[in-house]
């Protein structure tokens, strides 16, 4: 067990190094274009790990966490418009948007259970979604387009595409270690003990909707500065981050990364828009695929695809076993 | 003023008609199976998709229609024993994530299958005309949507107030391991009851086809509708959906229309248009809202 864990940590080490060093072997073979790739998968890897805290570690199944997501690019873009020139301002402001605004849903939804919290997380979300929709004078429908990227100071421009790639890699580190060390923490246990048995936690004396609740707008916080990075990214905001079925597109990252997995939400969001990626360079119509691929892993693997793996290694070990019996 | 009001009134009543046509087969299924099922607006997608192809076959919307009604009920058998009949079980994540991939494989199945533009459903030739209602010129067909659905609501209410299926349905919703001890046959129960849900859906797709475009995607707005109206009624609740698809049906209509007309007598326009029209989209899911947060299982739920 300890070599298995020294030996995991090795290789996300491994992955680091490969990550830091990333845009300067692209650069070097031509490939700029995958600079770009690797940074959307980086800001997603965050948006799916704060969903996988409330999703995987606090048993809650929110299906409007998008909205927390394009809260926060909105909050990057409509500073910008108005004149914020400071990235660490508008990071600042988007932590401060997603989390309050999460705070404020999840005191309506942590209210309800199973089936009611799905619900009404889905129609919060499609609430905020409408809003942005309708807001004619922050392009409505069509979205949002931001001239700058706000500045980063320190002497750094933040206007090169690696310097940027630097920016998303520190926040994409920060938020992973943040992570591990929130769900470790006491307050990290007892949310899982919630999510194992509320009603055993209660019975202790742990006031299990706080617990929920906090998760909640943590996981809020998260998102809004990963919304704030992509809007960053994109220089562009559109209503369609805020939409039912980009929820329902985290989900799908964590649930095939392994919800309650530390690493979950990076690699739920590597594979889904690698996936995507390869597919659609293959095909017009890649949706399906990426369906098909989804229903057989919910089907047969409730852990994702680390059990999908797992799976196949019982399945081709059960007819050695077999055989061995008397 | 009056007439205009008049007349999207009549329009939210239509639209809460087919709002209630969907969400009738969804909260059968949500309160007897306990199933959460996005896919529910894919079949509503293959209904109106089934109806324009065989009815451009067949050169008529009735036959079109009457052809729809089957074949879509045999895609919902289908998915039913395939894959939805192994996942009750499991907890609603798995639902919603299962059907969410539902949505992706049918979007794309009906492009490849029909191609990627939308598909012409013409009126049917009668009713393609307008008829007076005092003073409003209306519709003919918006009537004849609202006839079928009152049409269907009764009939609802008949098979699951006055027949054995009915009495197994409510046994089903209501307590489910009873209805089993009783010797309820709970697997075909859930085939039939999915199946008949699949067939209302499939009857709105039809009715709204010729209204809207028939395309990829068309079923995934209205899905969160008739979800909101079967939270808003009561899960598995047949008089909930009814009054749900009422409230939801005229608020977002009037909410539409009437919200930034009355704004625009208090606020400058620029903002009363921009406010309005946010508003307007937002009020239905508002009113979920506050439903919830005074009536936690919605105004009739379907297990006290």
């Amino acid at each position: 067990m300890q070599t298995k864990k020294s030996l995991s940590a090795v290789l996300w080490l491994l992955l680091f190094v490969v990550l830091a060093s990333f845009p300067w072997l692209a650069t070097r073979a031509g490939e700029d274009f995958y600079i770009g790739v690797v940074i959307r998968i980086m800001i997603f890897a965050i948006a799916a790990s704060s969903l996988n805290l409330i999703l995987g570690y606090g048993g809650m199944v929110s299906f409007g966490h998008a909205a927390f997501f394009g809260l926060g690019a909105y909050t990057a873009g409509i500073a910008v418009v108005h004149g914020a020139d400071n990235a660490w301002l508008v990071w600042l402001l988007a932590a401060a948007i997603g989390g309050t605004s999460a705070l404020a849903v999840g005191y309506v939804a942590t209210r309800t259970r199973g089936a009611y919290f799905i619900m009404i997380t889905l129609a919060m979300g499609q609430l905020f979604y409408f809003l942005f929709v309708g807001l004619r004078q922050y392009g409505g429908d069509d979205g949002l387009r931001m001239s700058v990227r706000p500045a980063l100071g320190l002497g750094l421009d933040i206007r090169s595409e690696t310097v940027f790639y630097a920016v998303v890699l520190g926040w994409t580190v920060l938020m992973h270690l943040l992570l591990a060390r929130l769900v470790r923490s006491r307050f990290g246990l007892a949310l899982q003990a919630v999510r194992e048995n509320e009603q055993r936690m209660g019975a202790i004396g742990y006031s299990t909707r706080q617990y929920r609740l906090i998760a909640f707008a943590v996981a809020g916080v998260m998102a809004g500065v990963a919304g704030a990075l992509l809007a960053m990214h994109n220089q562009f905001v559109s209503p369609k981050l805020l939409h039912w079925s980009q929820s329902g597109t985290l989900m799908i990252m964590v649930v095939l990364g392994g919800m309650g997995r530390l690493h979950g939400g990076f690699l739920g969001a590597a594979t889904l828009l690698l996936l995507e990626e390869v597919l659609s360079g293959y095909f017009s119509y890649w949706h399906i695929y990426v369906g098909a691929i989804l229903l057989l892993v919910v089907m047969v693997s409730p852990d994702g695809l680390v059990g999908l793996g797992r799976l196949f290694r019982r399945k081709a070990a059960a007819p050695a076993d077999a055989g061995r019996a008397p | 003023m009056g007439v205009l009001l008049l007349e999207q009134t009549l329009n939210g009543l239509q639209f809460s008609v087919t709002l209630f046509l969907i969400a009738a087969g969804l909260t059968l299924v949500f309160g007897v199976m306990n199933f959460v099922n996005l896919a529910h607006g894919s079949l509503f997608m293959v209904g109106a998709y089934f109806a324009a192809w065989f009815a451009g076959m067949l050169d008529s919307f009735w036959l079109g229609l009457l052809c729809a009604l089957p074949a879509t009920a045999l895609v919902g058998l289908v998915i039913e024993v395939l894959v939805l009949r192994h996942l009750y079980a499991k907890d609603h994540m798995v639902h919603v994530l299962a059907t969410f991939a539902l949505i992706l494989i049918f979007n794309d199945l009906v492009r490849i299958v029909w191609g990627p533009l939308p598909l012409p459903l013409d009126l049917p030739s009668g009713l393609a005309s307008a008829i007076q209602l005092g003073p409003v010129p209306y519709s003919s067909f918006r009537l004849v949507i609202m006839l079928s659905g009152v049409l269907v609501g009764l009939l609802l209410w008949f098979l699951v107030t006055r027949t054995r299926i009915g009495m197994w349905v409510r046994a089903g919703a209501n307590n489910r391991e009873m209805a089993i001890a009783m010797g309820v046959n709970v697997k075909w129960l859930y085939t039939a009851v999915f199946t008949f849900g699949t067939v209302l859906s499939a009857l709105a797709g039809v009715m709204l086809g010729p209204l809207v475009a028939v395309e990829a995607g068309m079923g995934d707005g209205v899905l969160i509708l008739a979800f909101v109206v079967v939270v808003i009624g009561g899960i598995g609740s047949i008089l909930g959906a009814a009054a749900g698809a009422l409230i939801v049906g005229v608020v977002d209509t009037l909410g539409r229309t009437a919200l930034p007309a009355l704004l625009s007598a208090t606020l400058p326009p620029a903002i009363a248009s921009s406010l309005g029209s946010a508003l307007g989209s937002m009020m239905i899911y508002l009113v979920m809202v506050l439903v919830l947060f005074w009536r936690p299982s919605g105004l009739f739920p379907a297990n006290s």
